[in-house]
């Protein structure tokens, strides 16, 4: 490949003793895309943070546009022309839109105060570029995640970056923000920069790249042109063994009894006239776009948030001041879509986070609890969910993966013994082969005879997964389908509405 | 958080030798104890005076209310907040028990006080020699503290107040409250039955001549008394609460992740406000603790620098500010700490500013301390 801008030669970098990284070798060429793909803990983040100056190789060398390339830290990476849109977004939601871009370097007027108008006027012709219609004065607050992760492109093409690295930028885009973003990496491409981009989506993947670069257990082990990496070819390098397909083989096993009911249940600018049943065994998928209401539906349904009008019926029984803790005694649970925030206790050990919904039951009387039996308890469901650890009385859930973690949060309310699960993005930001074990649990729960809601803003996902979609959109119902008459399309426009025409 | 591989560069030096070692010392629980004993046995080859019976025994009689206090801060550090009016809820509660018990009040003192009259007079008050005197005055101590604890727990479950802001406003309320109602004096005349809870003894050792005919009364020295009694007891009941009780495990869960525990169905706000409830009951305990050894009701028992103690002992202990990690044992270890520290420090002939220079700057260095271990402890996930 000539014109190579970035080229990494032998890097490898290991903590404490274990290696991440091990000789690899790559090149990022002007105008291209890098796809750089590989399960959690291969190594991609590691590498980029040392692309990025936040770590120093242990050995290796880079070269960036023929000089050597060691950066001393971030600043320095940034000052050579690196870029680096983390997964994480990096932008003060209390500062506008202008701040945020020209945080480090702040355009200067006379006695070296801020010149307000030329950072506004300099913001508006970038925002311009980016194609992003908003005032430079508006607080990123006020912005969609996706127009979030715009700004932060901006702010990489104020820096004037030769390479800009994206780490996992569409997790939560809607699928229009997801095309805009795709359009200005195709004029970043345009102009000549190289775009390295991360990401587990391998649709994705497939359709930006020019390269690809497949990570596993900290080792390069293919690279090469997009056309000789198909997604099967991708998967299996990534796993380094052969998978069949994302999704396990499901047998709907929805029986007649309804669990749980919903009867226009409204909340005055959030959810309106939500209908629905739930069946036993029934997995019942709930599709929409960002800010459709499904979030905001799960927290009504497990009392977090309340409503203004309808009926909410659980077991046939009509509830109508329902509590989290009401909820949870009438055999919900909720798994909701940011685990790290509101599903576990990251610095506590998976033991006790495992018991922390069974807490009454497993205190004798007087409320007294004995340790080696909340231990015990929670081993049993660890094991049965295949959770990969070291000792579960001692290790905090924070070293755990993605998936693992998922898994006890998921362990927690087995613990419980519930009978609905609300399941919100239950495989976000987790690997391949962890979504696979993941949805092999969720088909077990409802052959067991448990009502699943799985929310989801993958359409794939929801499709393989459920008995029926219903698709939410403005806070409604846009439409129901059942499994024989499932149709991307048609749930796409529903989820979109009418008026707008979505390919 | 961040992502899992960004580290802080300063984590790489490490690896040094002898840095395993360091690290095992550092994140030891006990790290204190261990600092604690090393600083004691310097200490004593400098001042020789600290091994003295006599030192120990006084020095043990600073431990058991400072304890008592500490333990209800430990409480409520460990759900992530703070309670800065402990203090004044001991001066308070000091006050509330020693205006029913006390037998004679000058009326050139407290005349001006707004129960003097009707709840305070000459002849003492409302329960002034009687038999139930005691047990009432315990009782109205204790309620004090309650009453105080569940007002600052109710605002901040209910409304969400911020800990620090909510008790800075009861701090400034009740010590300005105790004072007002005592007129800045001191309700002296309590009950001989009461002043022995604070100085009372059950073992105690003579050191003096064997030789000599008669015991002076201050060559006795006590040991084991009532103070330490009552505090162990309550630090011993504090103790199994938090470690072997669903409450227990709910107050670590509220300081770890409070959305999180609401969502798996703990009582959040009910496990706030209990805790602010033990607190002040424990404030209260100390202030019996402290009322009898200096045998009245006093206004700013817990006033000034008694804050510093609280906070600082509980912390140099181990229990981190950040919530949800702390143990009863840590704080004991921490009030000993402090007590031998302001101990040191007296015999260094240092003045009372000195002195709160040289604790601040070991509560910042216990501050740092938390941040390097949780430093470190991130570190170890790789």
């Amino acid at each position: 490949m000539s014109g190579a801008v970035l080229s990494i030669d032998g890097i490898g970098k290991s903590f404490f003793g274990v290696t991440v990284l091990s000789d690899v070798r790559l090149e990022v060429g002007a105008g291209r895309v890098l796809g750089l793909v590989g399960q959690n803990g291969a190594g991609k983040s590691t590498l980029m943070n040392i692309i990025g100056g936040n770590l120093t190789p242990d050995t290796g060398i880079m070269t960036l546009v023929g000089a050597p390339y060691a950066p001393a830290n971030a600043r320095d990476a940034e000052h050579r022309g690196i870029a680096f849109i983390h997964q994480e977004l990096n932008l003060f939601s209390n500062l506008s839109i202008a701040e945020n871009i020209f945080i480090a370097d702040m355009p200067r007027g006379r006695g070296g105060l801020i010149d307000r108008a030329a950072l506004r006027r300099r913001t508006a012709e970038l925002l311009r570029e980016v194609d992003l219609d908003l005032p430079p004065d508006t607080p990123v607050e006020r912005l969609s995640p996706g127009e979030r992760q715009l700004v932060e492109v901006t702010k990489a093409l104020q820096l004037d970056a030769r390479i800009v690295i994206f780490d996992e930028p569409t997790t939560s885009l809607t699928p229009r923000e997801t095309s805009r973003l795709f359009a200005l990496i195709g004029r970043l491409k345009a102009a000549g920069k190289a775009v390295v981009y991360i990401s587990h989506i391998l649709g994705d993947v497939e359709a930006l790249a020019d390269d690809v670069a497949v990570l596993r257990d900290g080792k390069l082990v293919a690279s090469g042109e997009r056309e000789d990496f198909p997604a099967a070819r991708m998967i299996n390098l990534m796993l380094g063994r052969d998978i069949e397909q994302l999704y396990p083989p499901r047998i709907s096993s929805v029986r007649d009894d309804v669990l749980l009911e919903a009867r226009g249940l409204s909340l005055r600018g959030v959810v309106k006239d939500i209908s629905f049943r739930l069946r036993r065994g029934e997995i019942l998928g709930v599709f929409g776009l960002m800010g459709a209401g499904r979030t905001e539906l799960a927290r009504i349904l497990f009392g977090l948030e309340p409503f203004n009008s309808g009926q909410l019926l659980i077991g046939g029984e009509a509830i109508s001041d329902i509590t989290t803790r009401g909820a949870i005694r009438a055999g919900m649970s909720f798994i909701t879509e940011n685990r790290r925030e509101e599903g576990l206790m990251m610095n506590v050990p998976i033991a006790d986070n495992i018991a922390l919904a069974s807490l009454g039951p497993l205190g004798g009387g007087l409320g007294v609890i004995d340790d080696r039996a909340v231990v015990s308890a929670a081993a049993e469901f660890a094991a049965a969910l295949h959770i990969k650890s070291g000792p579960i009385d001692t290790q905090p859930v924070r070293s755990l993966s993605g998936g693992n973690q998922q898994k006890v949060v998921i362990a927690k309310w087995l613990m419980a013994k519930p009978g609905i699960f609300l399941l919100d993005e239950p495989t976000r930001g987790i690997d391949v082969a962890a979504k696979f074990e993941i949805y092999s649990i969720i088909h077990d729960l409802a052959a067991a005879g448990s009502g699943v809601i799985l929310i989801s803003s993958e359409i794939e996902e929801a499709m393989a997964m459920s008995d029926r979609v219903l698709v939410m959109r403005q806070g409604e119902i846009a439409g129901e389908f059942s499994g024989d008459t499932f149709s991307k399309e048609a749930i796409l426009r529903a989820a979109f509405g009418e008026e707008e025409k979505v390919a | 958080m961040t992502n899992s591989v960004s580290f802080p560069p300063g984590i790489a030096r490490f690896s040094l030798p002898g840095a395993q070692w360091t690290r095992r010392v550092l994140l030891s629980e006990y790290f204190v104890l261990y600092l604690t004993i090393a600083y004691f046995a310097v200490a004593a080859f400098f001042f020789p005076a600290l091994i003295e019976p006599r030192n120990i025994s006084n020095q043990l009689s600073n431990v058991w209310p400072l304890l008592a206090v500490a333990i209800g801060q430990t409480f409520v550090i460990i759900i992530a907040g703070i309670d800065l009016s402990l203090g004044a809820t001991m001066g308070l509660a000091s006050v509330a028990g020693a205006v029913v018990m006390t037998s004679a009040a000058d009326k050139l003192l407290l005349g001006g006080s707004p129960l003097w009259g009707w709840a305070l007079t000459e002849q003492g008050g409302l329960l002034a020699n009687h038999p139930w005197a005691v047990a009432v005055g315990i009782v109205a101590i204790l309620l004090a503290g309650v009453m105080v604890g569940l007002l600052n727990g109710v605002f901040i479950a209910r409304f969400k107040l911020p800990s620090f802001m909510m008790t800075l406003v009861t701090l400034m309320l009740f010590s300005s409250a105790a004072i007002w109602i005592t007129q800045s004096q001191n309700i002296v005349n309590l009950p001989d039955s009461f002043n022995r809870l604070g100085s009372g003894d059950l073992v105690s050792v003579y050191f003096g001549d064997k030789l000599t005919p008669e015991i002076k009364r201050r060559e006795i020295l006590p040991f084991v008394t009532y103070p330490m009694v009552i505090s162990l007891a309550l630090a011993i009941a504090a103790h199994l609460l938090l470690s072997r009780t669903v409450f227990g495990r709910q107050v670590y869960a509220v300081g770890n992740n409070p959305k999180a525990a609401e969502i798996s169905g703990i009582p959040v706000r009910r496990t706030i406000i209990l805790v602010f409830v033990i607190a002040g009951f424990c404030a209260a305990v100390a202030a019996i603790l402290y009322s009898a050894r200096l045998e009245g009701g006093r206004p700013t028992i817990g006033a000034g620098s008694a804050l510093l103690d609280i906070i600082g002992a509980t912390v140099i202990g181990g229990t981190s500010l950040a919530g949800g990690k702390g143990k009863i044992t840590w704080t004991f270890v921490g009030v000993l700490f402090f007590v031998l520290l302001s101990n040191t420090l007296n015999y260094m002939r240092l003045s009372a500013f000195h002195i709160d220079v040289v604790k601040g700057a070991i509560i910042l260095a216990a501050a740092l301390l938390d941040v390097l271990r949780a430093r470190l402890i991130a570190g170890d996930r790789r």
